[in-house]
């Protein structure tokens, strides 16, 4: 019982952790934790995106970046594991601005229009936009036209709505274990699709267990006839991984 | 009138008038922004033409046809201060669904014109030339600032309104809203 909370809470006395600063105050973590987590056990709040608690970091949105002392370079917060004497940044000017960046561009990428989107008030892309006092978008919009697919008995997805941030890939291979989901091509022509690129009705591997609407922070996958607000459920994922490592 | 009163104005573009209808919803406190500036054009007042040294100018909507990038263009000649007023003039909104299509003027124009009537369908030569995209407002002429919201509520427009008139820069963080 001690051993564990020495684990846990007293973390600074395992000799495994690794010591180092976050916005100037000294924490020790375990040995590959991630700089995000590290921060969150510390009460550090990271805007976050593509990341969910419970599957694999990906580190795609690059939402969560930080500065590092000694370099200009800034890393993802979700991918970057702690190391000892690090000093980190959460937030600063440079990094508010490198934040709205990132999020003009996703809004940019493609046809995100909130007043006629299922997700309206319930989408992490357009609440962090606002917490970010995004209030146009600098770059000329994308205007791309992406495939609408509503095969599925119940489930839909659009694609003009999606960043790509494979969090229902990631949630229908590592807790599903389906692996229906993937990406296809690269780039502008990048795509979330169904088995070998099928229609989602056709899709045989499908089971039909909603945890990729679920998890979609934005409006693209979503459950037909159903409020958005019941649908989505961000410990999905973490509150199953959980049970299944008990239950092992 | 007086003449130390700030000139006020309000367009419409290519939206719902749902902004203005908000803008109206500024109910009792619109008695208040009487007392401080004047309002020299709107399409809630009868006067045709864009008058010249306006101090501030709310526009509602989208660019969507060519008559309204000279129109934006004029306008931002003779206003100091232009606002963006709502999402189909912060990033197209509704407006701008037509621009995931290819040859969407045509298609608004059809749908609008040709498929709801029965004999003779036509659409007419008298609009303006519709642009191949509906843009935002910031891609035609440069913009001091923008209120998003679909519409945008009458507690964010008075602020905004209020703190521009006074000089100050408003601050947004925390008080927009997309959609």
């Amino acid at each position: 019982m001690l051993h564990v909370t020495l684990q846990q809470g007293g973390a600074s006395i395992n000799p495994n952790n690794v010591r180092l600063r976050i916005n100037g105050s000294e924490v020790a973590v375990p040995e590959g934790t991630t700089i995000l987590k590290a921060a969150a056990l510390n009460g550090v709040e990271i805007p976050t995106l593509c990341e969910i608690e419970g599957l694999t970091p990906y580190g795609g949105c690059r939402l969560c970046i930080v500065e590092v002392s000694g370099t200009s370079k800034l890393f993802p917060a979700c991918t970057t594991p702690a190391a000892q004497g690090m000093e980190v940044t959460t937030q600063s000017p440079k990094l508010y601005e490198y934040r709205k960046m990132v999020l003009q561009t996703l809004l940019a990428e493609r046809t995100h229009i909130c007043a006629v989107c299922v997700a309206n008030e319930h989408c992490e892309l357009q609440a962090n936009a606002n917490n970010h006092g995004v209030d146009h978008v600098m770059y000329e919009r994308n205007w791309s036209c992406e495939s609408i697919d509503s095969s599925h008995e119940f489930l839909v997805i659009d694609r003009n709505r999606c960043i790509l941030c494979t969090r229902c890939i990631r949630v229908c291979d590592q807790i599903e274990g389906a692996h229906t989901l993937d990406l296809k091509f690269r780039s502008k022509s990048t795509n979330v699709i169904m088995d070998q690129d099928q229609n989602w009705g056709q899709a045989m591997s499908c089971t039909s267990c909603r945890k990729c609407a679920k998890v979609c922070p934005v409006g693209a996958i979503y459950i037909e006839n159903e409020n958005i607000e019941f649908t989505k459920d961000r410990d999905i994922a973490a509150f199953l991984s959980k049970r299944r490592r008990r239950s092992r | 009138m007086s003449s130390e009163k700030a000139r006020l104005a309000t367009m419409w573009f290519y939206g719902c008038s749902g902004c203005h209808m908000s803008f109206l919803d500024l109910d009792e406190r619109l008695v208040d922004l009487a007392k401080v500036a004047t309002l020299v054009h709107s399409p809630i007042v009868d006067i045709k033409h864009f008058p010249p040294d306006v101090a501030l100018t709310l526009i509602e909507g989208a660019v969507a046809n060519v008559e309204q990038v000279e129109t934006l263009r004029e306008v931002r000649k003779r206003t100091k201060l232009l606002v963006s007023l709502g999402d189909c003039a912060v990033t197209g909104n509704v407006t701008a669904l037509r621009n995931a299509w290819e040859h969407g003027d045509r298609a608004v124009l059809e749908r609008a014109y040709a498929d709801p009537s029965n004999l003779n369908a036509q659409i007419p030569n008298l609009v303006p030339k519709l642009l191949d995209y509906a843009r935002p407002l910031h891609e035609i002429v440069k913009i001091d600032h923008y209120i998003p919201g679909c519409p945008p509520n009458a507690d964010q427009i008075y602020y905004v309104v209020g703190e521009l008139l006074a000089g100050r820069q408003p601050v947004m963080e925390g008080r927009s809203k997309y959609g």
